[in-house]
């Protein structure tokens, strides 16, 4: 590709943007650091439009890649590269960071060019782990990921950020050393390449396949999370302030999964048939358990945390019945799920800075104070319930169908959703948006203001366009994913 | 074949342009403004689709795709539309209730802001918002019908759901409106839960969710087996149907998911009329007589459907005779008359399913309507008991229930005679297995429904009038808002409703008088339907009763003669002399009949056990899981365990580290980047 080098303007951009936006300094400086951070967070998004415009649908090659040295003592190269699994969530990610920004711009009025800046560089970084086509890259910004979400729940959080910031630290932490170990080791058995192109040509045993894929699985499971290495993150978006639980869900989720698809499906192709059964089973677990789990929260944050975890339980079903339905649906839920969850904790902070408080039981009747929120909300809400004409219908239909293609039962088990799905989701707008004002405080709620409404705005029109009109999403990625596919379905023992 | 109506596109897009001004620019519009905009979109619906007949009648058929809603595993999904006889005769009987429905809107919600609370915002302009919503309800529900394939199928089939959602909880400041409709949702989404595992197996064995080409593989799926319990082959199409089935049961209320109809009548009347009685519950039979070329494949998907349906339509027509308000008993005759549609498919009668579903439109319709009609003029009383005699106050509601009730029953020659007579003779005739139970059920039936329908008109419009004794017990459920004015409790006298009201009253008994003598003859027996509905040659019930039909006037004079118009006249009969001649009998039966009678008004004790079992069993379920794996075990024992371990080495650690936290993190992100590049590249 010629021209500008646009993954690493998708990465740098941001995060050098967020420095200068640091370099504002103290809160003084904030009427300066506010707009500065959103020029720089929608200039981060204009850069990665080109990548789809310029995206060609026919191959499953890398594109728009770069390739210099970095470490060339250990044969370490600065290698970008998207193809049609991983461009969509570069988008996605830039798309939702000047949200972000906007959501925390009247309510954060400490640190605030800290608080910005943490976002932009953080979503730098997150694009890098989508662009990373070399082992050491990824690992370096998978790894670096961690801190500014580590520093967003610990400095801004809520009263109990640090027990949070701490689980959520250490999870993901011991996550990845033993990724990293794979990483060596792969390192070793491939002739000294940290390309991961190269390392899904690699012919390895079935036993180092094994350990290897459960390396990885430990890494990526507790990202994405999936049961029953998920009670981080309830935790941690309760205490995280709105942005950071916006992005933990709409984006860092999504890491994990992500991982599930570069790393474990092609280096371990024949450990991962293997053990689907495994992974199928966590993955309903998580759909059903959880679903459950759902419905007896009291705390928003933390009933749609669960809800997050079972509807990220359908993405690594979707990956793990290896045909096309299933791992296409999937990346679409990633997508949907970045719009709908992060809705969703956005309509819980919209609740939140007005009434200081999480709890469904405070609430009640708010659609007789703001009846334009409760709309947004209601909306969000059935996307959530993965209701048809919304963005949250298509993957779990699509994920659905590939799965009682594989087998009935497994269907049968992951439809249970939409019952359940529909169960925790309603019963929570019952109780929030609809009866009789419940207190005096929900009576002197003001609907929501035009910062709000564009927030809540861009996310209902992605929610609504992504359900009537999927074909661009996947059209996106048919070529890689059937390549993927057949990858996988060739023994490379 | 593939050709696309040019009008076929405006027919759901009127209606949805309606609902979207009037729900986004309500305030702007006005009230007479969105009324206007929106029935406009539905009579230019109407009229478009009255077009449509025209060209389909001349014997085309319409079926092409409007666009690519996604692909992948090499299937197509698309958005498009079939248009033949059965789907034009939806789209006629939904937009002339649904046009009705608007019209009578103007007069039954023009004080709707009493039903809100003075300071609410919501209430402000809900007056728009009801209208926003039936036209978007009207827009889903032909969206549904004028599918070419089964994604469209399920996205009509969850947005009048949605609809129905929203409009039955529309009062939401009422915690029995807000039950209902949560209650509403979540039933219909297990009928929906096996409806989408159908569509599963569907785009599995056939590799394509369009109508013909699945309709073209039914052979491969009635030849092909499944084990989805090892040991035990099912025959696919038997599996396909069932779970299809299920989400008829959901959607058209069929035992036993059909515990939310009753209590969908929170919602304001003109919805019961339109959604749960003309329109959105019919979806279920609709759809089985779409799918009629893969049902008559499976005799176990048939037998199935005759059973369930004939359970339907004797049980629940048993617990209207109970009912003291007056929305209820529709609501309960209604669930009866869907199990008659019900049988009627597992008959293999498509047709006269579809028939009893238009007529059963217009008659349910007015009932309905003029129950809104009564309780508009009781002032929001919906007790029967606390009615009687108003047929003197409203003579033109009093004719048009009278209709609707002899057309329920069964009378000749009502509509629903026709259409109900058709369905007992195909039933008889039928040769599937269960339908000898059916049948029994069914004939019982009729004289339930001779006696609720004529109880309700002699309870509520003739005998004492009792609207004059001072309220001693609850308020009735159509009722206001808790903190709108209750000022007129006093003695009232009843009124006749105004034009909008009544106009549409009449618009719709009228085809509840003539629809079912206009139409049997062409509909049953003179292949109206065409390629449309699919008979297997081994199901004769209609092709006998067309060989036993002489023309709708001999249809009638042999109606007297048999023993269905005797039972629903003996039902009547009854009814005329507990409710007229000896009023003082309801209450002794009552206290003699004890279990029987406590049975039926426990509604068969489904509320309860679903309460008990499946809320509080999955509330249970979910507090244990909570509680007990994931604190107790996950976080308490192996998190916080290593946590401990962790903590203990970090108490060592924690004496190099002071300040804050964010300024050195920042500082760690760029450090890490710059050594790793400094260190491993100082070789």
């Amino acid at each position: 590709m010629s021209g500008l080098p646009l993954l690493s303007l998708a990465i740098w951009l941001p995060v050098i943007g967020g420095l200068l936006v640091l370099a504002t300094g103290a809160d003084r400086n904030a009427g300066l650091a506010r707009p500065l951070a959103l020029a720089v967070a929608v200039a981060g998004f204009l850069v990665t439009l080109p990548l789809y415009a310029g995206f060609d649908t026919q191959t499953s090659a890398m594109q728009f890649v770069e390739m210099r040295d970095w470490i060339p003592r250990f044969n370490i190269h600065y290698h970008l590269g998207v193809d049609g699994i991983s461009v969509l969530f570069i988008l996605l990610n830039s798309f939702i960071t000047p949200l972000v920004v906007l959501a925390g711009w009247k309510v954060i009025e400490d640190k605030v060019a800290q608080y910005m800046a943490a976002f932009l560089v953080m979503s730098g970084i997150m694009n890098g782990i989508f662009a990373a086509l070399d082992a050491v890259l990824f690992y370096v910004f998978f790894e670096v990921s961690l801190i500014p979400m580590y520093i967003i729940i610990g400095a801004w959080g809520g009263p109990n950020r640090v027990y949070a910031a701490f689980k959520f630290f250490l999870y993901t932490l011991l996550g990845s050393l033993l990724m990293l170990i794979a990483l060596i080791y792969l390192f070793f058995q491939s002739g000294f390449s940290f390309s991961l192109l190269d390392w899904h040509e690699l012919k390895i045993t079935l036993t180092a396949q094994t350990w290897l894929f459960l390396a990885f699985l430990v890494a990526f499971a507790v990202k994405v999370p999936m049961w029953p290495v998920h009670t981080w993150l309830p935790d941690a978006h309760v205490e995280a302030p709105t942005g950071g639980s916006v992005v933990l869900a709409a984006i860092m989720l999504k890491l994990g999964a992500y991982g599930f698809l570069r790393f474990s499906l092609p280096i371990a192709p024949d450990a991962s048939r293997e053990l689907a059964w495994l992974m199928i089973a966590l993955s309903l677990i998580a759909v059903v358990y959880i679903g459950f789990v759902a419905l007896v929260q009291t705390d928003m944050k933390k009933l749609i945390a669960y809800s997050s975890i079972s509807h990220m339980g359908f993405v690594t079903l979707g990956f793990f019945i290896f045909n096309p339905l299933g791992v296409e649906g999937a990346l679409v839920q990633m997508i949907s799920h970045g719009f709908v969850s992060g809705a969703m904790f956005l309509c819980v902070g919209v609740l939140y800075d007005r009434m200081h408080s999480r709890q469904i039981a405070d609430y009640g009747g708010v659609v007789n104070t703001m009846p334009k929120f409760a709309a947004f909300f209601m909306l969000f809400a059935m996307a959530n319930a993965g209701l048809p004409a919304t963005s949250g219908f298509v993957g779990e239909f699509m994920v659905i169908l590939g799965a009682v293609k594989y087998n009935f039962w497994i269907g049968f088990a992951a439809a249970t959703t939409l019952i359940l799905g529909a169960a925790y989701t309603l019963w929570m707008v019952k109780r929030v948006v609809f009866g009789a004002v419940a207190s005096p405080h929900v009576a002197e709620l003001s609907d929501i203001d035009a910062r709000e409404f564009a927030i809540l705005g861009a996310l209902a029109l992605s929610v609504m366009a992504m359900g009537l009109y999927p074909f661009p999403f996947t059209e996106v990625m048919h070529a890689s994913v059937d390549n993927l596919l057949r990858h996988v379905a060739v023994p490379k023992l | 074949m593939s050709e696309m109506h040019p009008l076929a596109l405006y027919v759901p897009l009127a209606p949805l342009a309606g609902a979207l001004v009037a729900g986004f620019f309500g305030r702007a519009i006005g009230r007479a403004g969105a009324h206007w905009v929106t029935s406009l979109g539905v009579a230019v619906s109407l009229l478009l689709s009255w077009f449509i007949f025209q060209d389909v009648d001349g014997g085309k058929i319409y079926n092409a795709a409007v666009y690519t809603w996604a692909s992948s595993g090499g299937i197509s999904f698309q958005v498009g539309f079939l248009i033949d006889k059965l789907t034009v005769t939806m789209m006629l009987v939904v937009n002339f209730v649904s046009l009705m429905v608007h019209i009578y809107t103007i007069g039954y919600m023009a004080h709707d802001e009493d039903n809100w609370p003075a300071d609410s915002l919501a209430g402000r302009n809900s007056y728009q918002r009801f209208f926003a919503y039936i036209s978007l309800f009207t827009f889903s529900m032909l969206m549904l019908v004028m599918s070419n394939n089964f994604l469209q199928l399920f996205f009509g089939w969850e947005a009048v759901g949605l609809v129905s959602y929203l409009l039955i909880g529309f009062w939401s400041n009422r915690p029995t409106a807000i039950y209902a409709n949560l209650k509403a949702f979540l039933v219909n989404r297990v009928g929906d839960f096996g409806f989408l595992l159908g569509i599963g197996l569907i785009a599995a064995y056939c590799g394509s969710l369009s109508y013909s080409d699945v309709f073209a593989l039914s052979q491969k799926l009635a030849s092909t087996h499944i084990e989805l319990i090892p040991g035990s082959p099912w025959l696919l199409v038997s599996v396909v149907c069932i779970c299809l089935f299920i989400g008829a049961m959901g959607k058209s209320a069929q035992f036993p998911l059909h515990v939310w109809l009753p209590d969908s009548m929170e919602g304001p009347t003109p919805i019961s009329a339109l959604i749960h009685a003309a329109t959105m519950v019919t979806a279920g039979i609709f759809m089985v007589s779409r799918m009629s070329p893969l049902f008559e494949l499976s005799d176990a998907a048939l037998s199935f459907v005759i059973v369930i349906g004939a359970i339907t339509a004797f049980f629940m027509a048993l617990i209207a005779i109970v009912q003291t308000d007056i929305k209820r008993v529709v609501a309960y005759s209604t669930l009866s008359q869907l199990g008659y549609m019900t049988t009627a498919l597992g008959a293999s009668a498509y047709s006269a399913a579809m028939f009893h579903l238009a007529t059963h439109a217009f008659f349910k319709a007015v009932l309905f309507l003029g129950a809104g009609s009564v309780i508009i003029a009781m002032h929001h009383e919906q007790d029967m008991r606390r009615m009687g005699g108003l047929r003197k106050y409203m003579p033109i509601t009093y004719l048009t229930v009278l209709i609707g009730a002899l057309a329920n029953a069964g009378f000749p020659p009502f509509a629903g005679f026709f259409s109900k007579d058709s369905i007992i003779e195909a039933v008889h005739h039928s040769t599937t297995a269960g339908a000898g139970f059916a049948y029994a059920l069914i004939l019982a039936g009729v004289f339930v429904g001779g006696f609720y329908s004529f109880r309700l008109v002699f309870f509520a419009f003739h005998g004492k009038e009792r609207f004059r004794e001072p309220s001693h017990d609850a308020h009735g459920h159509d009722a206001h808002g808790h903190d709108a004015p209750h000022g007129h409790h006093g003695p009232v006298t009843p009124h006749e409703s105004p034009w909008v009201v009544t106009v549409p009253l009449i618009l719709l008994a009228i085809p509840s008088v003539i629809a079912g003598w206009a139409m049997i003859g062409p509909a049953l027996f003179g292949n109206y339907f065409g390629g449309a509905i699919f008979i297997a040659p081994e199901h004769p019930a209609i092709a006998k009763m067309a060989a036993d039909f002489h023309g709708a006037m001999g249809m009638v004079l042999h109606g007297l003669m048999t023993l269905p118009f005797w039972l629903a006249l003996a039902g009547a009969a009854t009814a005329w002399y507990l409710y007229i001649v000896r009023p003082d009998l309801p209450a002794v039966i009552k206290d003699k009949s004890g279990v029987l009678a406590r049975i039926l008004e426990e509604k068969y004790g489904f509320d309860r056990f679903n309460d008990w079992f499946f809320a509080g069993g999955a509330r249970l379920l979910g507090r244990g899981l909570w509680k007990g794996g994931d604190q107790t075990l996950i976080d308490g024992l192996v998190v916080n365990g290593s946590a401990k371990v962790v903590g203990w080495i970090a108490s060592i650690v924690r004496l190099f580290q002071s300040g804050y936290i964010y300024q050195y993190a920042f500082s760690m992100i760029i450090g890490v980047f710059v050594l790793l590049t400094l260190w491993m590249n100082r070789a």
